[in-house]
């Protein structure tokens, strides 16, 4: 009784522990420049944090499915690499579907290799990671890729075009946000990640196909990430290999920011859009106040730690514990 | 009259908004084997935590040969020879059994060499006294679970022990390794050791108890001698109430059956077993740990393949490849690991509760979640289920609770035969009798029920046959009449067992 009242405080504390930050980091920026709170500014993050947020609403399942996801950035160089190529040969209507039919694929195997043949996701996702790389590369032959002619397409519309006034890319975002919220809080199959990532044991003792769900968070994962390298190919229209790199550690660190927990069973969709705003709203701050964007690679890193530090010192109701 | 080595006098814990432990008295005397009792949340463990400086008290003090001590933490009360062998080991698998005993203060030599003669030698004269089986090179993964308990008491006794603390020591131990866990207690007892002794088993503590110390609700019920009193008078301390300890001898009109085994065989687990189960009806398997009764429950329940022998469901040979086959069959598993296999502890009552059904309960493509409210209620009010609530999480729920949503779970899905290892493992009393009366009732109404049991008493109190294994096979079937306790000790431990079943 007495520790569970504990852990309870303890977990509030943590969780409020990260609004607190995040409400002190918006008053500190604020008062540094006062262009942070802008309408223009807010409208601004939220856009450039929309591909971020719609790879994190994939990882999101495979967190909670009690796995990882490393290769998510790798992949989205890949998605944008071959949908610009195929754009000026087969045209966009094909290249679309191709892309998406292509990135499934990668997104199947690693299912595969994650939920049938159990093998450990950190691995498996860290191979991926470099070996889509090199994937991408051997597919553009190392060259960056350009859309022939930038004007004339209405590719463009994913990354930048507007709807009612509001960019295409925070529609998808949202709309997918709402979407995959209501899937995974909703729907048989949203309960069975849950239970997976909780006790995958008890899950398979409770006849839930316990591969068949993993292998789908994965899948799901990777549809995202289609979606994602779509949104990024169009706003430029034309990419370098590396367009995605480094995003995978970004990814997590906003569904970690968010309350899903790294050992599974918990977290959700609305949690991980407000960590992805609150990684957003700080990356916007530091560059608002003068640092270097490369400055974000170190706080996101701290941003990480910390929150993982949180997620197990909420468990144990204390910050330090001999044991864990 | 000695003194006691070891007196806790009116301790007092309180935790924000919960007294925990209310003046709670008890003494140990040297040589004396002090059973301290309660149901689970009577404050036993928040009790030794106070008494192994992991929790403070707010009052009352701590007296060890009759000084007044601070336990400041663990190290110190083991330092003051205040030695606790918990349920769960702790021991490194890889390390050898010396290893681990003088794990974190290794004998050292120059330039911080391990002394590997010293340690040996030391080892092997505490195992000595211990009377064990095995030597201080051992592997400790390669060990039982009741040797392993050995390796935890040997690391106890490297300190000069005064009090020794064992909390339900004998959980995973099977009744053959409990005779040598009892020697090593009257040896210690011998040497004028106090030793406190926590366990849920009424007959271990009338077997090796001198006294019996009851706590309730954080409340002191009182100190009784063991000789002077009986389990009846212990548990109504326990619970307030009287339990129901009578052997079953109520049988129900048995219908067509409903399971049958013919030839069924797994490898090395199990070999040609054959039984059948009949609507209406108990069968209970008895038998040490390791016997292959879960194994073949398991085998029922789609988790493991049979390499020889069929199964037969009303009479229809099937063939079950995964736990959704088997729930589709209408088998049900409440499986022996509540925590590990049974529930998924951070989830609420209401979806552990429906979760093998999940995907039928469906309103367009969501759950359906009136419907599932509508069921987990159903079954909080059929099972006497207490929780705030279905959005209570399960791992908040006391042992007997949680086993209640598992079976509830099971028993949602209608199933025709019920299968339940170890129902009662890590149960508090009163909740342990509620299910073996539930057990009965269920084959009343037409279930059919595959009861698997380390504990005798259960197995007698519930079954109307009992199937006695042995080393992956089936020596000999009783009758709740005909079967006796001797004939069932010589079945399972594979002595004159007539080979019928």
């Amino acid at each position: 009784m007495a520790t569970l009242t504990k852990q309870k405080i303890g977990s509030v504390l943590a969780k409020q522990g990260i609004l607190v930050a995040f409400a002190l980091f918006i008053i500190a920026f604020t008062f540094a420049n006062p262009k942070f709170l802008s309408v223009d500014n807010l409208f601004s993050v939220i856009r450039s944090s929309a591909i971020l947020g719609i790879m994190a609403l994939g990882v999101t399942f495979v967190v909670i499915s009690g796995n990882l996801d490393l290769s998510v950035g790798s992949m989205m160089s890949f998605s944008t690499i071959v949908v610009l190529d195929l754009h000026d040969k087969i045209g966009p209507f094909l290249a679309i579907p191709a892309m998406f039919a292509m990135t499934l694929c990668l997104g199947a195997f690693i299912g595969f290799l994650v939920g049938y043949l159990k093998l450990n996701s950190l691995i498996v996702t860290l191979g991926m990671l470099s070996a889509i790389h090199g994937l991408t590369l051997t597919y553009s032959g190392g060259k960056n890729m350009d859309i022939a002619d930038k004007e004339g397409t209405w590719f463009s519309v994913f990354g930048q075009g507007t709807a009612l006034g509001i960019p295409v890319p925070i529609l998808i975002f949202l709309g997918l946000a709402a979407v995959l919220g209501l899937v995974l809080a909703r729907t048989p199959f949203g309960r069975k990640v849950y239970a997976v990532g909780g006790n995958g044991t008890a899950a398979t003792f409770s006849g839930i196909r316990r591969a068949r769900t993993v292998f789908l968070c994965y899948v799901m994962s990777s549809a995202c990430v289609a979606v994602a390298g779509l949104i990024q190919a169009s706003r430029s229209l034309g990419s370098q290999n590396t367009v995605g790199q480094g995003l995978e550690l970004e990814v997590l660190a906003a569904v970690i920011l968010g309350g899903a927990s790294l050992m599974g069973g918990s977290g959700t969709i609305f949690k991980t859009v407000i960590g992805v705003l609150i990684l957003g709203f700080i990356q916007n701050g530091l560059l608002l106040l003068g640092l270097q964007f490369y400055v974000q690679f170190v706080v996101t890193w701290v941003i990480i730690i910390l929150a993982v530090w949180l997620d197990i010192a909420a468990k144990r109701g204390k910050l330090w514990s001999p044991i864990a | 009259m000695t003194d006691p080595v070891l007196r806790l006098e009116g301790i007092v814990k309180t935790f924000p908004g919960v007294r925990a432990l209310d003046g709670v008295s008890l003494s140990v005397m040297p040589g004396e084997v002090h059973a301290l009792m309660g149901e689970n949340g009577a404050g036993k463990s928040t009790l030794m935590k106070v008494l192994g400086g992991i929790h403070q008290p707010n009052e009352g003090r701590i007296l060890m040969d009759e000084k007044p001590v601070v336990m400041a933490g663990p190290l110190e009360a083991k330092a003051k020879g205040i030695v606790f062998i918990h349920q769960e080991l702790s021991l490194a698998e890889e390390l050898t059994v010396a290893e681990n005993i003088y794990l974190g203060e290794l004998p050292k030599k120059s330039f911080g060499r391990v002394d590997w003669a010293t340690l040996f030698s030391k080892t092997d004269a505490i195992l000595k006294k211990l009377n064990v089986g095995f030597g201080a090179k051992t592997r400790v993964g390669s060990l039982s679970i009741a040797n392993q308990q050995m390796v935890e008491i040997a690391r106890a006794l490297t300190v000069d022990a005064k009090a020794v603390i064992f909390d339900e020591p004998t959980a995973s131990l099977t009744d053959a390794e409990k005779v040598v866990l009892f020697d090593v207690i009257s040896d210690l007892q011998k040497s004028g050791v106090g030793i406190v002794y926590i366990s849920h088993r009424m007959e271990e503590i009338f077997k090796i108890t001198d006294r019996i110390t009851v706590l309730r609700d954080g409340q002191y019920q009182g100190t009784v001698e063991t000789r002077e009193t009986d389990e009846e008078k212990v548990t109504q301390m326990m619970i307030g109430r009287k339990l129901d300890l009578s052997r079953n001898a109520s049988h129900h009109e048995l219908g067509d059956v409903a399971l049958e085994v013919r030839g069924l065989s797994c490898g090395k687990l199990y070999d040609d077993i054959s039984f059948d189960i009949r609507r209406g009806e108990v069968v209970g398997f008895y038998g040490l740990v390791g016997a292959g009764r879960t194994e073949i429950a398991e085998t029922l329940f789609g988790l493991r393949d049979p390499s020889k022998g069929k199964i037969l469901l009303d009479g229809e040979e099937v063939r079950l490849n995964s736990p959704s086959d088997a729930i589709a069959r209408g088998i049900s598993l409440v499986p022996e690991d509540r925590k590990g296999q049974g529930l998924v502890l951070g989830m609420n009552c209401r979806d552990n509760m429906t979760l093998p059904q999940v995907d039928d309960l469906k309103a367009g493509p969501f759950v359906a979640e009136g419907a599932e409210v509508a069921i987990f209620d159903l079954y909080r009010d059929k099972l006497d289920i207490r929780t705030p609530g279905w959005k209570q999480k399960v791992g908040n729920l006391s042992g007997g609770n949680q086993q209640k949503i598992v079976i509830g779970k099971w028993l949602s899905m209608k199933p025709s035969v019920l299968i339940v290892d170890e129902p009662t493992r890590g149960i508090d009393v009163g909740s342990k009798s509620e299910i073996h009366k539930l057990l009965r009732e269920l084959a009343a109404q037409g279930y059919a029920v595959m009861v698997i049991s380390s504990e005798m008493p259960e197995v007698l109190h519930v079954s109307d046959r009992i199937v006695a294994m042995y080393s992956g096979r089936i020596m000999r079937t009783f009758t709740s009449e005909e079967v006796t306790e001797d004939s069932l000790i010589q079945a399972i431990s594979g002595i004159g067992g007539d080979k019928a079943a």
